[in-house]
């Protein structure tokens, strides 16, 4: 019995090792210099790239943060210093409802919010139903670092004088700020690899578009597109999104994981 | 007369207070508010969109097999079936590889491997969907067609059964059972791993003191303490497999029909939203489109909800 849990750690550690050795296998050649600086070019012509793809998924990872960091964080500061009243249970409650929200209903619900009255596509309503969703992530990573801010701390801001909101904007805030912008930037990578909600929103364009109000390409988009197409070269372009797509989340999702870690391991452990 | 102005001054400043109080407390009330009132929307606006589907089919939406779109009938029960059979086949195969992953890495493993065991297991999390989807097409389904169905077949001759019947083409059900069960893993396993840990020490030494073997204590001690914690870990990796789009699109193969045979292909809901929304051009197969995505969302909620407040109710359990 005892062996087959270990067995079990075995079996369930290779599907990860698996996957990123077939990644960086497939992909690694076809990274180079042309895939962050080219248009992505008509199937038969070498040297295309996903430079518009790489772009658009930056900036919808920016209009994402903007919009889902500040509610994130209004309402995690709300919960923290509300712990138990009857809204704050209901809105931690239905944060993590909202957490559970499969991708592609974010999507549809964008679409009907932001697409369909204005009859087109844009790269705005992608990047807000990609906020959306890093909603309850930052709400809950805010209100566990600002739990985590010793009360000493506030008692001697309050004592100094500070009033209430002083003291959790400039005293607290400050203090659990780090965490937070870990919790952010966790939200961020999980969202960056996201690509449901875009399907009907952001759309994906196969030119170069920066403007908020017209689609624009994605990175995971593009890795979708050129997955179920049948070309080999588009297929091994794809192969190399995913490395890049990959290598963001996992170097932001690692980096967050060591940065808590460092901080608060005394805390913790 | 220093009393009267030192009562001055203290309400002056508790005015001050007051206020700047009252509009912080007002900004962060409206944050926490955005919550609930998004959650309503979403609510609120796919349930206005799907009504004229649904008033028009009624009930038999969600009975009839029958999904044709030139014809406008469209009934989701291909896409329902789909997403239980798939979600299902892969809790069967994830929990009892998660369950033991949390076992191991909360009694056995050596300090020196929790950590990084703890971590690769986590990480499985962090992949996006649509990659898991590319290594399914280039990876997995080869590998499932030419390695382990001739082996599922011949060698344990399970082709006469009606579960692998039929032609083995590659997309699958059973392809996206297998990468559902991947990405479910990791959920059920963190859940699992903080609910062992929380059964008080006590339990396990009280089973060593009266003679339990290492893997008594576990069945007999840890697992009963923490069962209603596991389970809530396990409906959240159902939550989880039920709504996921990009990685099942890709691997399952896009059929509308219920098959018996987990090699045929099938559909779920959320991979016929995704394949079918952007080309939707009637105002019915729309509408339709979004009764699906309503019905995937109250599914997803009422797991999610069945899984937090079991999870919850262990968490205040152990606290108290």
């Amino acid at each position: 019995m005892v062996t087959l849990t270990y067995l079990a750690a075995v079996l369930a550690t290779l599907p990860l090792i698996f996957i990123l050795f077939h990644i960086a296998k497939l992909g690694a050649h076809s990274i180079n210099f042309d895939l962050f600086t080219r248009m992505p070019q008509p199937v038969g012509e070498p040297g295309g790239g996903m430079a518009n793809a790489i772009t658009g998924t930056l900036i919808l990872i920016g209009i994402a943060a903007s919009v889902g960091v500040p509610i994130g964080v209004g309402a995690g500061l709300y919960l923290a210093e509300h712990r138990n009243s009857p809204l704050a249970n209901t809105v931690r409650f239905l944060s993590d409802v909202l957490n559970g929200i499969p991708s592609i209903v974010m999507g549809i619900f964008a679409w009907e919010l932001l697409v369909r009255p204005v009859g087109h596509f844009s790269a705005l309503s992608g990047g807000i139903a990609l906020g959306a969703m890093t909603i309850p992530l930052v709400t809950r990573t805010t209100e566990e670092m600002i739990k985590l801010v010793p009360n000493a701390l506030r008692e001697a801001a309050l004592a100094l004088g500070y009033q209430r909101w002083r003291t959790s904007l400039v005293v607290v805030l400050r203090t659990a700020m780090p965490g937070i912008v870990t919790g952010a930037l966790v939200a961020i990578a999980r969202i960056s690899g996201e690509t449901a909600p875009l399907l009907f929103t952001a759309f994906g364009n196969q030119f170069w578009s920066t403007s908020l109000k017209q689609p624009i390409a994605a990175l995971p988009l593009q890795i979708f597109n050129y997955a179920i197409s049948p070309y080999d070269e588009w297929h091994s372009l794809a192969w190399a999104g995913a490395l890049v797509l990959i290598g963001i989340v996992l170097v932001i999702s690692i980096a967050a994981r060591l940065a808590t870690r460092q901080r608060f391991g005394a805390v913790i452990d | 007369m220093r009393d009267l102005e030192r009562q001055q001054r203290l309400s002056a400043s508790i005015v001050a207070v007051d206020v700047g109080d009252r509009i912080y407390s007002l900004i962060t009330t409206a944050f926490a508010v955005c919550i609930p009132v998004l959650l309503i929307a979403i609510a609120v606006e796919i349930g206005r969109a799907a009504w004229p589907a649904l008033h028009q089919f009624g009930f038999g939406f969600l009975t009839s097999s029958e999904w044709d779109v030139p014809a406008g009938k469209f009934g989701a029960a291909p896409a329902i079936f789909g997403t239980i059979v798939s979600s299902l086949l892969a809790l069967i195969i994830a929990t009892p590889l998660a369950l033991g992953v949390a076992i191991f890495l909360s009694e056995f493993a050596p300090r020196w491997l929790q950590q990084p065991v703890a971590f690769l297991v986590d990480l499985l999390a962090a992949i996006p969907s649509v990659v898991y989807g590319l290594w399914g097409i280039f990876v997995m389904i080869p590998l499932l067609r030419d390695d382990v169905i001739p082996f599922l077949r011949d060698t344990l001759h399970l082709g006469g059964t009606p579960l692998f019947s039929g032609p083995a083409y590659g997309p699958s059900m059973l392809a996206a059972g297998v990468i559902l069960a991947i990405m479910a893993l990791p959920y059920i396993s963190a859940v699992s791993r903080e609910v062992l840990r929380a059964v008080p020490r006590s339990q396990r030494e009280a089973a060593l003191a009266l003679g339990a073997t290492r893997w008594e204590v576990i069945r007999d001690a840890v697992i009963p303490n923490a069962r209603s914690g596991i389970i809530g870990g396990v409906i959240l990796g159902l939550g989880r497999a039920l709504g996921e789009t990009m990685a099942v699109t890709m691997v399952i193969g896009n059929r509308a029909e219920i098959s018996a045979s987990l090699l045929a292909p099938g559909y779920t809901m959320a991979s016929l939203i995704a394949n079918e929304f952007s080309e939707a051009t009637s105002d019915l197969h729309l509408s339709a489109l979004m009764a699906v995505g309503a019905v995937l969302f109250l599914i997803t909620i009422v797991v999610n909800a069945i899984a937090r407040w079991l999870v919850w109710s262990v968490a205040v359990k152990a606290e108290a």
